[in-house]
């Protein structure tokens, strides 16, 4: 039987496995190792509901409930000394786990230390924006729209970042593929020719190593050479037969050097009749 | 929303006709003070800018998607293409990230090699700005001479790995190759001459009249601001905030190496460009004493991990075992644990950091770059109104922006 492969993953997946490999796990310690990171825990579990805390890779993990985002961010900023927000993002879990994990990594310049807070949402919910808090929300928010389509309500602009207005569906979504999906094979079409052009333009090749043997306008055929432009398809291809200098004799110095063989004029057949 | 039609030829640019007294310019995507492919929408009262709303994306290649469907050494030639400018600090802040996630220990010879190699790099990145960055305000000459220093610089780059912009040269788990033969000499000797030549370049900008006029309280960024964008690098250093990651959150090599961090306090670009300027002379101390440092080194250059890195090539033609690991490390990729890790370092233009998140499969689950010049850029919305047009220019080439990592 084949291995179930969800329909909403379309990632590049390991073609080898190995039914005795056993994945090892980054290990998680206690966040009662690191004092100060300790009293900032207990600190925010007065404020909001902690799901879960621990260090992993000397970074510290929260985990809260994605209701709580704001008022957690608040107090980690203005309570906790963490000034800095490195970076605000979101991770896909739809096809495992029906949702996206939002990602805020803090920075406190003060205490030198870094804090990753981290909150599950479902799919199709949206979560508050920490914008008056950060300005840098603002950029990070739409850029987590424009890759995920994860809404952040109450933000003051939330358009695409990166992709064009009118581009369709979120491209860093594991359904998404990674050469684009059919929209995006129209959507230079549209632009340059008009919808339509369609028929005529055809849609772009967006795989960078595609190669296409009857179309004789943009590929080469090596050793199966036609005029350019020539309609071919598959079982009328022309017959071009290859053709090696040797053949005919080599012209060397005004004296071919191999001649090539005569039936009629060989002496040796000549003989054997 | 743009409107789903044809592109059609129209005078873009300058929107004249408004109620209000106000002018809208597009500054860009084509402007070459824009440092790339910068759309920067202004609205001006005269010459004074009222709003700016930077947008972006116009170098968007999804590198962020790639990476999610590469493994992970596949990916690092990819990183070469965020900063171009400097692109050892992309490989080596990737690398870092994956050596944290895996728990590799890189050999010292080759965390000489490697902080050698960003500092080499950190110059030409900075000799780039600078040369650029004059330019756009208008002292020619610098551009040509910053720009002859650099082409050494790139030389011994290229005496290293072959390529003079999209290096490569740092591998998770240490470097490829070690140092040619004479290239301490060569590097020794570029450094002196650009020990003499960093006073012309300062000799004719420093206290030059136009110079300070064009940058002194010209994008004065508060320390404020700066945390509220989240801004780093030299841009918050010259606000005041000492906060340099090779100093305050050490990594690699660089807790043992003596070098200041250079602030300004004035906030403004003039005090960023007297930081830029300190930063090489730091910089080449921190060279000089790698170069002592690498003497007393043995020759490993590659971590020893079986599972995740491949043997070294003497070891891969001679033994078996080496060579089938290499097979299944190029075929099949790494497979890290599970877990999640952000790791930051402190490239030429400010905080990079990686985000990565591994299932255990040989493919990152999630791979995302913290780049430090997308905030700067973000930046400009707050930074802009208030200022006169031709500041602007001024303000965009002092923040270092490189559109290879603000749209990846």
């Amino acid at each position: 039987m084949r291995a179930y492969k969800p329909k909403n993953d379309v990632q590049k997946k390991s073609y080898y496995s190995d039914r005795f490999y056993i994945t090892p796990t980054l290990a998680k310690t206690s966040i009662y190792n690191d004092s100060v990171l300790a009293q900032d825990v207990s600190s925010l579990s007065n404020v909001v509901n902690i799901l879960d805390s621990y260090i992993q890779a000397d970074h510290l993990v929260i985990i809260i409930d994605p209701t709580d985002n704001v008022k957690a961010i608040k107090h980690l900023k203005e309570i906790r000394a963490y000034d800095f927000m490195m970076e605000l993002t979101a991770v896909d879990y739809i096809a495992s786990k029906g949702g996206f994990e939002i990602v805020y990594e803090m920075l406190s310049t003060s205490k030198h230390k870094r804090i990753r807070v981290k909150a599950f949402l479902k799919q199709g919910e949206a979560i508050e924006t920490v914008e008056p808090l950060f300005r840098m929300a603002d950029w990070s928010e739409r850029e987590m729209y424009d890759m995920y389509g994860v809404v952040a309500n109450n933000h003051p602009n939330l358009k695409r970042i990166l992709m064009p207005d009118d581009w369709n569906d979120h491209p860093l979504l594991k359904s998404y593929p990674l050469e684009g999906d059919e929209a995006a094979s129209w959507y230079e079409v549209d632009k340059i020719f008009g919808e339509d052009a369609r028929d005529i333009v055809g849609p772009e090749l967006r795989d960078a190593a595609c190669v296409d043997r009857y179309d004789t306008e943009r590929f080469a055929r090596l050793g199966h050479e036609v005029p350019k432009g020539v309609k071919i398809s598959e079982g009328e291809e022309p017959d071009t037969p290859i053709r090696y200098q040797e053949e005919g004799g080599v012209q060397l110095f005004g004296k071919k050097l191999v001649t090539p063989f005569d039936e009629i004029e060989s002496v040796t057949l000549k003989e054997r009749r | 929303m743009q409107v789903k039609n044809r592109l059609k030829p129209f005078f873009e640019n300058i929107t004249f006709e408004r109620e209000d007294n106000t002018m809208v310019v597009n500054f860009g995507p084509q402007h070459p003070s824009a440092h790339g492919q910068l759309r920067l929408m202004l609205e001006l009262q005269g010459e004074e800018v009222v709003k700016a709303y930077p947008d972006v994306g116009y170098l968007h290649r999804g590198i962020e998607k790639m990476g999610e469907n590469m493994i992970y050494n596949e990916f690092l030639p990819t990183t070469d293409r965020m900063d171009y400018i400097a692109s050892s600090s992309n490989n080596y802040g990737y690398a870092l990230a994956v050596e944290k996630l895996i728990g590799v220990e890189v050999p010292r010879r080759a965390e000489v090699i490697r902080t050698m190699l960003l500092e080499l790099n950190r110059i030409i990145s900075h000799l780039f700005w600078l040369a650029t960055h004059a330019l756009d305000v208008g002292a020619m000459s610098i551009f040509l001479y910053a720009f002859r220093e650099r082409e050494f610089a790139m030389d011994l780059m290229e005496d290293y790995c072959g390529a003079r912009l999209t290096h490569s040269a740092i591998r998770i788990g240490g470097v490829p190759l070690d140092l040619p033969e004479r290239w301490c000499t060569d590097l020794e000797a570029f450094m002196s001459v650009l020990e003499s030549q960093i006073p012309i370049y300062e000799g004719l900008l420093t206290e030059n009249r136009i110079w300070r006029m064009r940058l002194e309280e010209v994008g004065v960024i508060s320390p404020k601001l700066a945390r509220e964008w989240g801004v780093t690098g030299i841009a918050l250093r010259g606000s005041g905030v000492k906060w340099d990651l090779r100093k305050e959150m050490p990594y690699g090599l660089y807790p043992e190496l003596d070098f200041d961090i250079p602030v300004a306090n004035t906030c403004d670009s003039y005090g960023r460009y007297k930081c830029y300027m300190a930063e090489m002379y730091e910089s080449m101390k921190i060279l000089r004493q790698l170069v002592v440092m690498y003497k007393d080194t043995d020759s490993q250059i590659m971590a020893h991990s079986p599972e995740y890195i491949s043997s070294s090539k003497e070891e891969m033609m001679t033994q078996n075992y080496s060579l089938m690991q290499h097979f299944v490390l190029v075929t099949q990729g790494m497979r890290p644990p599970v877990g999640e890790v952000y790791v930051a370092t402190e490239s030429p233009k400010g905080e990079l950091g990686f985000y990565i998140v591994s299932d255990g499969s040989p493919y990152p689950y999630k791979l995302k770059c913290r780049a430090p010049s997308f905030w700067h850029t973000g930046l400009l919305a707050d930074l802009l109104p208030g200022c006169q047009l031709a500041d602007v220019v001024t303000i965009i080439g002092n923040l270092n922006i490189v559109f290879g990592e603000i749209d990846r």
